[in-house]
């Protein structure tokens, strides 16, 4: 999917947040030498298109006492996990669930979900539920603690041309 | 830092769906039953705190044309500090956490395109002398992002 200048342009101006003014797309508007009318147009079509997924905050988990988050591993047969996947990902407890490939002999683990607590042990009860669903489809699995963030920082898109 | 129940309020209520008009924080406001400038205010403050880490849009990489790889590597314990620093020098690298594995070292590579993860992936390989496991997602399971406050 290829973006026009214009939408790039907005993007990256909105990048490290919406102003926090009465009016946030009326000011992304004027630095960008443009109408507000042009500029919701063009954030409603990329909302529509999957560009902009959502509108909103990311909360910091730690700040809210989050403190604990695993991601927790499973070696689940391929057709399995197709069929198991969307039931893990509807999980409260799971944030994120995806299927990876696996990279054998070092992992063998093909079902990731994250899982956030406010303690091990409430992360360690949640995989247990994970474990539960699963059953027999298991052949392995393992969490791996997040010990500390060696780097952070979002996603962004380069500003040079489009 | 101390969060109230209008706090959480606007937390639990804000993940997504901020509305697109002239004036959204009215608009938005009402819906929870908060004035536009009660609603500003407190952004702004849980900004600061950094109790919020981001608001605003959050984009699709793929839809925009590039590309995101979740890669592990197993780092030396001993050299560690070094080899994260070799690491982490590339900006394609977006989050790097350490974990506790074999493969301690898990990150994700955010490039413009498809054929800049694995590029970036080897000359990540040739910067370290170290192999950089590649776990692309192959499906996604997503219900909407959700963090109760």
């Amino acid at each position: 999917m290829s973006l026009a200048p214009e939408d790039r342009r907005l993007i990256a101006a909105c990048q490290s947040g919406l102003p926090l003014v009465r009016a946030p797309y009326a000011a992304l508007a004027k630095d960008l030498d443009t109408t507000e009318a042009d500029v919701m147009q063009r954030m409603e079509a990329l909302t529509s298109r999957g560009v902009i997924r959502r509108i909103g905050i990311a909360p910091n988990h730690y700040k809210l006492g989050m403190t604990a988050n695993g991601m927790s591993v499973w070696d689940v047969e391929d057709a399995a996990a197709e069929e198991l996947g969307p039931l893990v990902g509807a999980m409260d407890a799971v944030t994120h669930c995806y299927i990876r490939p696996r990279a054998l002999p070092v992992w063998r683990y093909n079902l990731f979900a994250m899982v956030h607590g406010s303690s091990r042990d409430e992360v360690e009860e949640k995989r247990g539920r994970i474990a539960e669903l699963l059953g027999e489809a298991c052949r392995a699995s393992d969490i791996l603690y997040s010990t500390e963030i060696l780097k952070k920082t979002g996603l962004r898109l380069r500003k040079k041309g489009a | 830092m101390m969060l109230d129940d209008t706090d959480r309020r606007i937390i639990n209520s804000l993940q997504d769906g901020f509305p697109i008009c002239s004036h959204p924080y009215a608009a938005f406001g009402k819906t929870i039953g908060l004035s536009e400038e009660e609603l500003l205010d407190r952004l702004a403050r849980m900004k600061a705190e950094g109790i919020i880490t981001r608001f605003g849009p959050f984009l699709d990489a793929a839809a925009m044309g590039g590309a995101f790889c979740l890669c592990a590597m197993e780092i030396p314990e001993a050299e560690f500090e070094a080899y994260c620093k070799t690491v982490n020098a590339f900006e394609e690298v977006a989050h790097n956490y350490k974990r506790t594995h074999r493969l301690n070292m898990w990150f994700v590579l955010a490039t413009e395109t498809e054929a800049g993860i694995v590029e970036t992936a080897q000359a990540i390989e040739a910067a370290t002398g170290l192999t950089v496991y590649q776990f692309p997602k192959l499906r996604e399971f997503f219900v909407g992002f959700r963090v109760a406050a």
